[in-house]
């Protein structure tokens, strides 16, 4: 059937693919109209998008090191585009992002224009310079950059404690979807996702991750566009929701008044009622609710953040050129575009169909008890993501009565808008893409680092290909199962954590990797100078503001990365400036790597 | 004399070849600041005006200026500048022959 080489067939392939999932999703609708229970049809969706992830990951098993760490430098433009999005967004992006902004509007959506615009900084600022240095992890790149071991380690230590704080969100993610669609224990979940995970990229480090991920892009966006397009079609909103829906908007400001938003506060001994995580509707939807340097300092954070988290990066790594890795990061942000120009569509649905009167799926404003008697917000209660209560005592379900957990606005609402169940058990396995490709990445990242840069680098440079490789496996499982446990236990909510791993990153490797391109005079000295002391001044932020409550300059625990990485700046400069400039040739390697043309610096294997 | 003349003809050629690095990294630079300076405007730039945008009578497909900006307007503004980007760098590094080859 596929002639000829792989990489020319993957159109094919993958066309193949999508078609297959398509016909799975008709057969499962079919399934439901003769009577399959919802469960079984949760069950279907993610066991077998599951077992296609990992039969892929199977195929692309690996003995070679460039194929490990890089996926041979051939993975052509549009797809690595695919791969980076199923990459970047995450459970956050997929479950969290729309109910954020069904709660928090404006004020939230910098977290939009952040997560898009640090792609702009990715292709003019550093990943072209990169991909020509021809590294395999991003430490390999300051390690040899810079020189000496000192400044390898501060980027794997910068690399580990951004990497690891975001894993584990993810990997409680793909606990928590696993554990409503297959009906298991939460704390069992989490490692039949950390399995699934694993089972993904083990064999084929890179090369598997990568063609894994560009299935899971098209299972996660068919997963997020589909009940999109279908809810704003049966609703009479438009065609295409995403030119059409001003009138929605307009109309929910008006019912926002109509229902006096923000008039009636809940009393504290009201608000106790309310189950843990969920919230009510306080901001106006579409109305400005926050100061410029709020909104512009978290978009800052999350732009200078996607610039510096290594699992983005390396993506970049495993194209076949400079050119290629440029063009590829277009690619990466039009698939993200998709997805992220949708959610705010989406909350505007979904807001719509739970507030207009108007409309059959409306709840403010019926009674109580009739709201009680829903059968969707039967099983919603059932499972802590909605509540109502009648605190004034006057029977009718009033704005401020209302009560959703965020992840709801994604999961709930094709139920809701009353979709078929087989939509829900659609977006249950899109989440659980999202959460498996991301997790797969960073778990990647730090193990690669860990394998290549300080094992072999640094332990034992005259270590086999068999042997480095067993050893980046053994590190990927360990890596995996210490995730897996700190998830297990649940400490911090999947959005607070992944905004911290960007502070994270932002703070220790920003302006070290920048200036590595776009300076010559920096040198190790200030390049590790930068590095541990702008995570160590975010840090310490980051404490400082958590125990005292207070902040400086309004810069929030979600906005450390500014002190993170003023500090890093500044040290890396005066440190540089103070201590000798770097030699001759590493003076021509910067040059070398500031042109597309001629050998990369590292070798093809190394 | 003929020493003299193989010494002006190297320190010629080097000196050109460094020249002809300098000047694709100069409009590198160039179009580096450009981009950054659209970038600048749609990321951060037009978000100091959040509350002007709001009550804007530029009203693109009927959306509130600033709630379009953020859920779609920046957003591709950013996908097309890193075409744009990719497209003009792509010139500049053919202009001076740095480009790579197809079998590389």
């Amino acid at each position: 059937m596929f002639k000829g080489k792989f990489i020319d067939n993957l159109p094919k392939i993958y066309g193949t693919y999508t078609g297959g999932f398509i016909v799975f999703i008709i057969l499962m609708a079919i399934a439901e109209q003769a009577g399959m229970s919802a469960k079984l049809i949760g069950i279907f969706f993610v066991a077998f998008t599951v077992l296609i992830y990992a039969l892929i990951g199977y195929l692309s098993r690996t003995m070679q090191t460039d194929a490990y760490y890089v996926a041979g430098r051939q993975v052509p433009t549009v797809f690595n585009g695919m791969a980076t999005a199923a990459d970047w967004m995450s459970g956050a992006s997929f479950v969290a992002m729309a109910g954020g902004i069904y709660f928090k509007g404006y004020g939230y959506m910098a977290l939009l224009v952040g997560w898009t615009g640090g792609y702009v900084l990715v292709a003019s600022l550093l990943a072209p310079y990169l991909r020509k240095f021809g590294c395999y992890t991003v430490p390999d790149f300051i390690g040899t950059r810079y020189g000496g071991n000192l400044a390898r380690l501060s980027a794997v230590i910068v690399l580990t404690v951004a990497s690891f704080t975001y894993v584990t969100a993810q990997i409680n993610a793909t606990g928590t979807i696993a554990s409503v669609a297959l009906d298991i224990d939460f704390k069992i979940a989490v490692y039949v996702g950390l399995a699934s995970i694993l089972m993904c990229s083990m064999l084929g480090g890179m090369r598997a991750v990568t063609w894994t991920q560009v299935a899971q892009y098209i299972v996660l966006i068919i997963a997020y566009l589909l009940p999109v397009f279908w809810i704003s079609n049966k609703m009479g909103a438009g065609v295409f929701p995403h030119f059409m829906l001003a009138d929605e908007v307009a109309r929910i400001a008006e019912l926002e008044a109509q229902f006096g938003l923000g008039e009636v506060k809940n009393s504290a001994a009201d608000l106790k009622q309310v189950p843990k995580g969920l919230a009510g509707i306080t901001k106006a939807h579409a109305e400005v609710n926050t100061t410029p340097w709020k909104f512009i300092s978290l978009a800052v954070c999350m732009m200078a953040g996607t610039a510096s988290l290594p699992h983005v990066m390396m993506r970049y790594f495993t194209t076949p050129s400079v050119k290629a890795a440029r063009r590829s990061v277009g690619w990466s942000l039009f698939f993200i575009f998709l997805l992220y120009s949708s959610a705010p569509m989406l909350a505007t649905l979904s807001k719509l169909s739970l507030m207009d009167p108007n409309l059959a799926t409306g709840i403010i404003g019926k009674s109580i008890a009739e709201v009680q008697a829903i059968d969707w917000y039967q099983n919603w209660n059932q499972a802590n993501l909605m509540f109502v209560s009648d605190f004034n005592g006057n029977g009718t379900l009033e704005l401020n009565e209302f009560f959703m957990g965020g992840k709801a606005v994604v999961l709930a609402t094709p139920e809701i808008a009353g979709l078929p169940y087989v939509i829900s058990g659609l977006v249950a396995a899109g989440g659980m893409a999202a959460a498996m490709s991301t997790a797969d990445g960073l778990v990647l990242a730090i193990s690669n680092a860990l394998s290549h840069d300080i094992y072999y680098k640094m332990i034992n440079p005259r270590a086999e290909t068999a042997k480095r490789l067993i050893v980046a496996r053994v590190l990927l499982v360990l890596i995996g199962f210490a995730g897996a446990t700190i998830a297990a236990l649940e400490i911090q909510g999947i959005l607070g954590s992944v905004i911290w791993a960007f502070d994270f990153a932002m703070s220790g490797l920003f302006f070290p990797l920048v200036l590595g391109v776009w300076w010559k005079r920096a040198n190790a000295q200030g390049a590790v100078a930068g590095m541990l002391g702008g995570l160590a001044a975010g840090t310490a932020y980051l404490i400082w503001t958590r125990t005292t409550g207070q902040t400086f300059l309004d810069i929030t625990q979600l906005t450390f990365g500014i002190v993170g990485s003023t500090v890093s700046f500044v040290l890396m400069v005066v440190v540089s400036l103070l201590t000798k400039a770097p030699d001759a040739a590493t003076q021509r390697m910067v040059d070398e790597v500031r042109i597309p043309s001629g050998k990369a610096i590292l070798g093809k294997q190394h | 004399m003929s020493f003299w003349v193989m010494f002006r003809l190297l320190t010629y050629r080097e000196g050109k070849k460094m020249s002809k690095q300098q000047q694709h990294w100069e409009k590198t630079r160039m179009l580096l600041f450009i981009t950054l300076a659209i970038w600048f405007v749609f990321s951060i730039g037009i978000f100091i005006f959040g509350a002007e945008m709001e009550a804007s009578t530029i009203r693109p497909l009927g959306y509130p200026l600033s709630y379009y900006m953020t859920c779609q307007g920046s957003l591709g503004i950013f996908v097309i500048l890193i075409f744009w980007f990719a497209n003009r760098q792509e010139k500049i590094d053919e202009e001076f022959g740095y480009t790579e080859r197809e079998d590389d």
